[in-house]
């Protein structure tokens, strides 16, 4: 994450990821194609549904998570290489867990998302790959918990000089 | 506005015709390389989910979807499968997302809903809590991702 290696991240180490504004047009497209409930889909609908307001789907603030996470990467990443250092690359998730929807989502809302590592380890099975737990958070713009997660990530380890 | 389907639904599936143990089937989605791009291209644009050789390159061994794509494809399905049929009553979290294979372009999923365990909220005795498993499977059977979480529910007669 954030282009650094294993050994070079701590637990306690919170970055800002930026956020993602929610139009009624982009919840309702999002749910069209990957989620078409009635109440992820239309405003009466959601008004009388579980959540009482038109609400984007849970999956959908969790991809916005993502977008902000791959920004925030691709930045520190270029900002390494201007300063003549070169980032380490991301790995792919395994998966993520205590995925929490605490408030819906609705139309106008602007997410703002943070990652907050938890811990790490080493894994004897792929000596050149760590795995770093993180704290993922959304906010809105009134500063609620609306989402957070449990995330994983594998994460490179530092190649050790040869010789 | 007027809303053609006014007259009620009264055949949904409830909390009742959920039991432990019930398995549900679902249908299939093809996964295209333009659908898997597109969604990476906006939601995680990673070199390896949105270019085929940096795909073959990394440790996913090729063009692969974003986790949240196959997710999203697993959470279609399982709506497709029962929730518009039902007065599913959506969720608040589910304790495990494994992604446990890559997913390729090209790949045609399916997968299953099981009941795990349920039980009726003690404050609001309309509202049924099902404790659900969600599989993604290849046609070839082979598991890609699996995801555990809570199914809101509502009860036929509470």
């Amino acid at each position: 994450m954030m282009g650094l290696y294993l050994e070079d991240i701590d637990t306690g180490f919170s970055v800002e990821l930026g956020s993602h504004h929610f139009t009624k047009e982009a919840i309702i497209a999002f749910a069209r194609q990957y989620d078409p409930q009635p109440f992820h889909l239309d405003e009466e609908a959601g008004r009388n549904g579980p959540f009482g307001v038109l609400s984007a789907s849970g999956w959908h603030t969790g991809a916005a998570w993502m977008k902000c996470y791959v920004a925030a990467n691709k930045a520190a990443e270029a900002k390494m290489r201007a300063e003549g250092r070169e980032p380490a690359p991301v790995g792919p998730s395994p998966g993520i867990a205590n995925v929490r929807w605490l408030k819906p989502v609705s139309p106008g809302d602007t997410i703002s998302y943070r990652t907050t590592v938890m811990g790490k380890r080493e894994l004897n099975s792929r000596p050149e790959w760590g795995l770093v737990f993180a704290l993922n958070e959304g906010f809105n713009q009134k500063g609620e918990l609306v989402f957070s997660f449990e995330g994983k990530a594998l994460t490179p380890r530092r190649p050790r000089a040869a010789g | 506005m007027t809303n053609v389907e006014t007259e009620p639904v009264t055949d949904l599936l409830h909390y009742e015709d959920f039991p432990e143990g019930k398995v549900i089937p679902f249908g299939t989605h093809h996964l295209s390389k333009e659908e898997l791009i597109a969604f990476a291209r906006e939601w995680d644009p990673q070199d390896f989910h949105v270019d085929e050789a940096a795909g073959k390159r990394s440790v996913l061994g090729g063009l692969a979807a974003s986790g949240w794509q196959t997710s999203a494809i697993l959470v279609r399905l399982a709506v497709e499968a029962y929730a518009n049929s039902s007065a599913a009553m959506g969720s608040n979290s589910m304790e495990e997302v494994k992604w446990l294979k890559p997913v390729y372009a090209g790949e045609t999923l399916t997968g299953r809903a099981t009941v795990l365990s349920r039980r009726i909220s003690a404050k609001r005795p309309e509202l049924g809590i099902l404790k659900m498993k969600f599989e993604l499977f290849n046609t070839a059977g082979e598991a890609k991702a699996e995801i555990i979480g809570i199914q809101f529910m509502g009860v036929r007669n509470p």
